[in-house]
């Protein structure tokens, strides 16, 4: 609805206070008059009608503002399409690059996601006012600077898609590790984006990846601490949401996608098999890592390796890695440095991963691998 | 919507000067070209900021200072006026102008609309 508003208004604040009014006013009909056939149309509708209201009594302060014509040409538009669906257009704006990337993963939780600043705020671990400030400043600039409100021409369609794709990626990586929430909201945006662009491959690479990865959600903590996935409890695993996982990669590679979440879905859902095949994974990270070249990618090749060869092959593709400030490259050479019986030098590459881990559950599994090299 | 298109150049990174004099005959066509674009309503270049003077008034009194009034690297080499229907066409525009890809950078503003 919001989205439905603000392409007709073509402005966030008074779509968002005309929502709202419409929305009291139904509270207030609704019980009393019933509930009207369409109710989604009627809200839109009169949240529609409170805006030009407000335009009108503002017409005479504002000489020539943009808002004026577009309410103008609405009023005309408003009877043959009353409520086009806008979301696709809406996420295109909130994920414009001239935005910083923090305000277009606000932006898109407050304007898709329906959440309140003060929820952002605290998923994101910043002071409310903070969040408050950072969205107004970026709803300022999409009115001044006039950033489009619309899908991108097709020779900016594929780096705007791959902005979008990553804001709805970092909101499903921010909630990956405890906060459930944003994951979700990450998985509703990444399935309506899917449902919008439903030729996009990579649209369904990354739908797939975050299914797939969240499925095991239940399975990733035990008793507060880190459970690695080769000893997770496969049961506790959703399997009605990994066989969705699987069929949106299907949809992808039938797309001939081999875009980079096409491929990183792929190696999640060989994941899923019962016993992983990891020379495929293998060289499938080493085609991703010629796609986009990262340390991070690396390091996941060289596990498959020492999965697939042997540790000391695995530390060998380590070696040299640009990864120094990364907990999981230590957290992974002390794991294949621990299976060689090397564990002097185990020792030390837990403790520099000790030192680098955040989370609780990543902290407890790392602190009993230590205090078990003493056995 | 009208914009300034603001032309910023660092001549320490600037790859202008190690060009061949046609390829830098070829850049200065490229900037005449795009001053004659539609939608381009204004522009120029700057002499350099060695040039400049800055201007205040205390007390009534005009005080000048020999210089930019911001020292920084990145120095306003030039600017183009720009009307367009959103952003997204000026940033096109900035994307065309040569400095942008010769080590420099292009910032776009909206103007105020009155």
């Amino acid at each position: 609805m919001l989205a439905a508003l603000i392409g007709l208004l073509g402005d966030f604040d008074l779509a968002e206070e005309a929502a709202q009014e419409a929305f009291a006013i139904a509270s207030e009909r609704w019980p009393r008059d019933g509930t009207p056939a369409n109710p989604g149309r009627w809200l839109v509708a009169t949240a529609r009608n409170r805006a030009i209201d407000r335009i009108r009594r503002e017409r005479t302060l504002v000489a020539k503002s943009k808002l004026l014509e577009v309410s103008e040409a609405v009023e005309d538009e408003i009877e043959e399409q009353v409520f086009g669906d806008e979301r696709l257009e809406l996420i295109f704006t909130c994920c414009h690059p001239a935005l910083a990337m923090d305000a277009q993963v606000a932006l898109t939780l407050r304007a898709l996601g329906g959440l309140r600043t003060d929820e952002i705020a605290r998923a994101f671990l910043v002071p409310e006012a903070t969040m408050a400030q950072r969205l107004v400043r970026a709803k300022r600039k999409i009115k001044a600077a006039a950033i489009p409100f619309r899908i991108p021409p097709p020779h900016l369609l594929p780096d705007r898609l791959t902005a979008v794709l990553a804001v709805v990626y970092l909101i499903f990586n921010e909630g990956y590790d405890g906060r459930a929430d944003l994951a979700e909201q990450a998985i509703r945006l990444g399935g309506a984006l899917a449902e919008l662009m439903p030729d996009e491959p990579e649209v369904y690479g990354l739908l797939a990846l975050m299914l797939l990865h969240d499925s095991r959600r239940a399975a990733r903590v035990r008793d507060g601490e880190l459970v690695l996935f080769k000893d997770q409890d496969r049961s506790l695993w959703d399997w009605p949401q990994v066989q969705a996982g699987r069929a949106a990669l299907e949809r992808g590679l039938a797309l001939r996608g081999r875009g980079p979440y096409v491929l990183q879905a792929a190696i999640a859902s060989l994941h899923t098999a019962e016993s992983s095949d990891w020379p495929q994974i293998a060289a499938l990270y080493g085609e991703l890592a010629r796609l986009a070249p990262s340390p991070v990618i690396e390091l996941n090749r060289a596990v498959a390796i020492a999965e697939a060869q042997g540790p000391e092959r695995g530390l060998d593709a380590i070696d040299g890695l640009d990864l120094d400030d990364y907990q999981y490259l230590h957290a992974t050479r002390a794991d294949l440095l621990r299976r060689l019986g090397r564990r002097a030098e185990a020792r030390i590459a837990y403790e520099r991963a000790l030192a680098l881990a955040r989370a609780h559950p990543e902290r407890r599994f790392l602190e009993r691998r230590l205090a078990e090299l003493d056995l | 919507m009208q914009y300034l298109i603001q032309i910023y150049s660092n001549d320490s990174v600037s790859r202008y000067e190690g060009l061949s004099e046609e390829e830098k005959q070829a850049v200065m066509g490229e900037y005449f070209a795009i001053s004659g674009a539609p939608g381009v309503t204004g522009g120029a270049q700057l002499q350099p900021p060695t040039t400049a003077t800055t201007v205040r008034v205390e007390d009534g009194r005009t005080l000048t200072t020999d210089g930019p009034f911001l020292e920084t690297k990145e120095a306003l080499g030039g600017y183009y006026l720009y009307e367009a229907d959103d952003l997204d066409a000026a940033i096109e525009l900035a994307a065309r102008i040569p400095a942008a890809r010769l080590g420099g950078a292009i910032e776009v503003r909206p103007l105020v609309e009155r």
